[in-house]
């Protein structure tokens, strides 16, 4: 299996995305997306945070990923993505491995496009995309322990996630019967 | 056989990240991991979502020698 995290995830064309063992670069995202056709660029950053529903004193976060899979599902949420926003120009998903400290980043969605809506919109379907079809799980460290990540959700694939797709949606979803479009 | 890969909770029920199983459809793998494993992976399993070779499986599916099987509770990264 090929350890993705110990090597560095760099942009191939226009497209940016893998998994980091250490520091996102976040600036250098920001930077790299910005092309001269471009008048739009939305960076979204995950922190890490010291409290999750019921649970508070948050030390740290560890993040597991099932890494030899990781890339093809990212890609899959790129090729979405393209297909739903073909005005997107450069595509960054990056996300941290291993121990990550508070307030540390431990996933960076970026898109640039020539106008603003199609960089909100996308960079919002990306990050949902990440949290619903990558096989990631954070563990929270606290003073009475470790515990595994209280909104997990079943994993989907990335055709099945809408943009602004959020687990309140999933719960109504569910809760009206309405089985996720496949 | 099929080897399986355990992640996150599965992996600490389990004790181990990964196994190989006799079972020749995914149902017989789920079925043989609850024996071995217990009560709290078998409570594990039953939330989780079943890869075979990268693809969402489903338990009539026949599984081989060289396959990749993987149990992976639901996700949380981000």
């Amino acid at each position: 299996m090929a350890l993705v995290s110990s090597e560095k995830a760099t942009p191939r064309g226009e497209d940016w995305t893998g998994l980091c063992a250490s520091q996102l670069p976040t600036a250098e995202v920001s930077d790299w997306l910005v092309r001269d056709d471009c008048g739009a660029s939305v960076v979204f950053t995950g922190t890490t945070r010291d409290r999750s529903e019921g649970r508070t004193g948050v030390s740290s976060l560890t993040y597991e990923a099932y890494e030899s899979e990781v890339d093809r599902r990212l890609d899959a949420v790129v090729n979405e993505l393209r297909g739903r926003w073909p005005e997107a120009a450069r595509v960054a998903i990056l996300h941290r491995t291993g121990e990550v400290a508070l307030g540390e980043a431990a996933v960076v969605v970026g898109v640039s496009s020539a106008h603003r809506d199609v960089a909100f919109e996308a960079a919002r379907y990306g990050i949902d995309a990440v949290k619903a079809t990558v096989p990631i799980w954070k563990q929270e460290h606290h003073s009475a322990g470790a515990d595994w990540g209280v909104d997990g959700a079943e994993l989907l694939d990335a055709r099945e996630v809408s943009p602004g797709w959020s687990d309140s949606d999933r719960t109504r979803n569910r809760e009206a019967g309405a089985g996720v479009a496949s | 056989m099929p080897s399986v890969l355990m992640f996150a909770q599965a992996r600490e029920a389990a004790g181990v990240s990964r196994v190989d199983s006799e079972g020749a459809t995914v149902a017989d793998v789920v079925q043989d991991l609850r024996a071995r494993f217990g009560e709290e992976f078998s409570e594990v399993i039953a939330t989780s979502t079943i890869w075979c070779n990268g693809e969402r499986a489903q338990p009539g599916d026949s599984v081989h020698s060289g396959d990749e099987v993987a149990i992976l509770p639901p996700v949380s990264g981000g």
